[in-house]
């Protein structure tokens, strides 16, 4: 039987509330990798620091790692020991493992599926590997946890379709232009809703942006934020032709857009096509503009529903990603379990598992 | 052993390859998944390669291009579809289009071969020896195959427009390629469609002028008609008076119009003179 043990120990979103986690989050890690450096029996360690989670996975001489890694965070983190017994979790052995093909893949995210955690894990790792903290064991979890995610992802739903209003919006035009890079988006109102599409826009390529409101100080101010040009918005009839998708989330009791003056400004633009995605209540944009050739209307209920649909899709995939993982997972602890008898002092043959390979509350 | 097997035989196998391409896309799709771009892509390489193998022996035994016959012609219409599939399907980063493809390749192939009266009776050596004619039929031939792909993609272009418009992007929706791309590679495809075509009527046109009394009239109207279609549309393309919807409509149209027309070249062939008529086996 061997003592050395790959263990994953942590506290994420599953328990512990926002005002928990903001207490959790480590500033900086670089004090705790010197604590965990110098913790007797951790012989390999990666310390994965998220909005959502902290968690550290390590391999241990024996089954007193977790503890002691425990403890050097709480030390360091001022954090009640008492309080992280309470909302961690510790998982050993072929479920360590598994745990973090599922962190990668966006199984065990807040956000179901969504790609974000996957660049958080391969930084978590190459700030391990860069503080020489990492093994053959470690080195090799985190490879088949990379492989895994890519493969649920490539060959299951789990990651089709956004689950944000405001990436919707943003996939929505990528079905209309394809790249954004190109694309021109205007912005009418200085809503915290139009800003955030705004920035989600900007995050995926478009580099053309314009902000419009009543009032030009507060349009200067959110346009100077985001990088954005500046647009009176008495100008956005006359101007519409230049635009590709207009976000529209203003506080104007009725619409800001009319249907003639949308036909008059596609009559200038014919081949190309004109995104509208209105955001506001009430609706900005005429209804009646969704039925002009070329022009792609979307409301707010619009948006809701296809985040919504999508959520339901990704759900949908849970098991079948499930299923794939836990293959992958078994398969790498089998390979796992003669590596980590072999680093065993005086290991003989592979015994049938370590201790506590089951999950431990 | 391959050595023993019959064109029609190679033409099956092709056929059996494209349709296993559509297989492989309707079992991705219905299980949710992405297409995978690389099987259906050898899927439909492995057909192509067949029905290249099938139509040489054709080509060999007829002296020509093998265009003796409607069964002919739909394999060569398919083939033709397929070899610019082959080489802008890679660059195409579109699964659902190799998918498309292989539903084309299947249908006009498993069709031809399906209906044996087609193929009962084949003319051979319809050039009469003239590698100028048959350099005009391959190429009009060709061209059919591009109008071909361009109707693919037309359908495509609808199916997005659809979606976008009802606002269901979900599910099988959301692999299809954007309304833009779809836009520009139809410009692209009725162009080269187009120029291809007038390459082949030109050199048709200087067959034709030394001797007008051996191309019937029939054949003449309905090919200058599919030519004055295709450069009309590009005509209100470029000039945006037809666009979206309406020019996809139009590009499926235009290849009805060039499936119909073989109707008519096909009909205006005499059997008399310097062609002759082999009975095909079964």
């Amino acid at each position: 039987m061997s003592k050395t043990c790959l263990f994953v120990i942590g506290a994420s979103h599953h328990k512990a509330p926002l005002e928990v986690r903001e207490r959790l989050a480590l500033a900086s890690e670089e004090g705790l990798r010197a604590d965990l450096a110098a913790a007797p029996g951790l012989r390999e360690f990666a310390v994965l620091n998220t909005c959502n989670r902290v968690e550290f996975y390590g391999v241990g001489a024996d089954a007193e790692a977790p503890a002691c890694v425990q403890a050097a965070y709480c030390a360091r983190q001022r954090f009640s020991a008492a309080e992280f017994e309470r909302i961690r979790f510790r998982l050993t052995g072929r479920d360590a493992a598994l745990h973090l093909f599922e962190v990668a893949s966006g199984l065990d995210s807040q956000l179901l599926g969504e790609n974000e955690i996957f660049g958080q894990v391969k930084e978590a790792y190459a700030a391990a590997q860069s503080f020489g903290s990492t093994g053959a064991v470690l080195n090799r979890v985190f490879q088949k946890a990379f492989q895994a995610a890519k493969h649920v992802r490539t060959h299951t739903g789990i990651s089709a379709g956004r689950v944000s209003v405001a990436n919707v919006a943003v996939e929505l035009a990528s079905n209309i232009f394809g790249s954004l890079a190109g694309a021109r988006v205007l912005v009418l109102g200085t809503g915290e809703i139009g800003e955030g599409t705004a920035r989600a826009f900007r995050s995926r390529g478009a580099a053309d942006l314009a902000v419009a409101g009543r009032r030009i100080e507060r349009a200067a101010e959110v346009a100077s934020s985001l990088g954005a040009d500046t647009m009176h918005f008495d100008e956005r009839d006359s101007r519409l032709a230049d635009y590709d998708i207009v976000v529209c989330s203003t506080a104007a009791p009725g619409a800001v857009l009319r249907t003639s003056a949308i036909a008059a400004a596609m009559r200038r633009r014919p081949a190309r096509p004109l995104l509208l995605i209105d955001m506001a209540v009430p609706r900005d944009v005429e209804a009646s503009a969704a039925d002009l050739q070329n022009v792609f209307l979307y409301n707010l209920d619009d948006l809701a529903r296809i985040a919504e649909q999508n959520r339901f899709a990704r759900e949908a995939e849970v098991a079948r990603c499930r299923a794939m993982l836990e293959q992958r997972a078994d398969g790498l602890w089998r390979q796992l379990q003669a590596q980590l008898a072999a680093s065993d002092p005086g290991a003989g043959a592979p015994g049938r598992g370590a201790e506590g390979q089951a999950a431990t509350p | 052993m391959f050595a023993d097997l019959s064109d029609r035989q190679w033409l099956w196998g092709a056929a059996g390859f494209y349709a296993a391409g559509l297989l492989l896309g309707m079992v991705s799709l219905l299980r949710g998944g992405r297409t995978s771009g690389a099987a259906i892509y050898g899927a439909i390489l492995a057909g192509y390669l067949l029905q290249f193998i099938g139509l040489g022996l054709r080509g060999h035994a007829s002296g020509g291009c093998p265009l003796g016959n409607r069964f002919e012609i739909f394999q060569f219409t398919a083939w033709s579809a397929i070899t610019l599939y082959l080489v802008v399907g890679v660059t195409f980063r579109s699964s659902v289009l190799g998918f498309f493809t292989s539903c084309l390749g299947a249908a006009l192939t498993v069709l031809s071969l399906s209906i044996p009266s087609w193929d009962a009776i084949r003319r051979t050596h319809i050039f009469g020896g003239n590698p100028w004619i048959e350099l005009h039929a391959a190429l009009a031939m060709f061209s059919y195959g591009v109008f071909g792909l361009l109707a693919l993609t037309s359908a495509l272009f609808l199916l997005r427009h659809y979606s976008l418009k009802s606002k269901r992007v979900g599910g099988w929706f959301s692999f299809l390629p954007s309304i833009m791309d779809l836009d520009h590679i139809e410009v692209r495809l009725l162009g080269t469609g187009m120029a291809i075509l007038t390459a082949a009527l030109a050199f048709g046109s200087v067959y034709w002028s030394r001797d007008t009394a051996t191309v019937g009239h029939v054949k003449l109207a309905a090919t200058v008609a599919v030519w004055a279609a295709s450069a009309a549309a590009f005509a209100l393309r470029a000039a945006g008076r037809l666009l979206a919807r309406r020019f996809a409509w139009t590009c499926l149209a235009l290849f009805a119009a060039a499936l119909l027309s073989l109707e008519a070249v096909d009909a205006s062939r005499h059997p008399g003179g310097a062609q002759a008529s082999v009975r095909t086996p079964p």
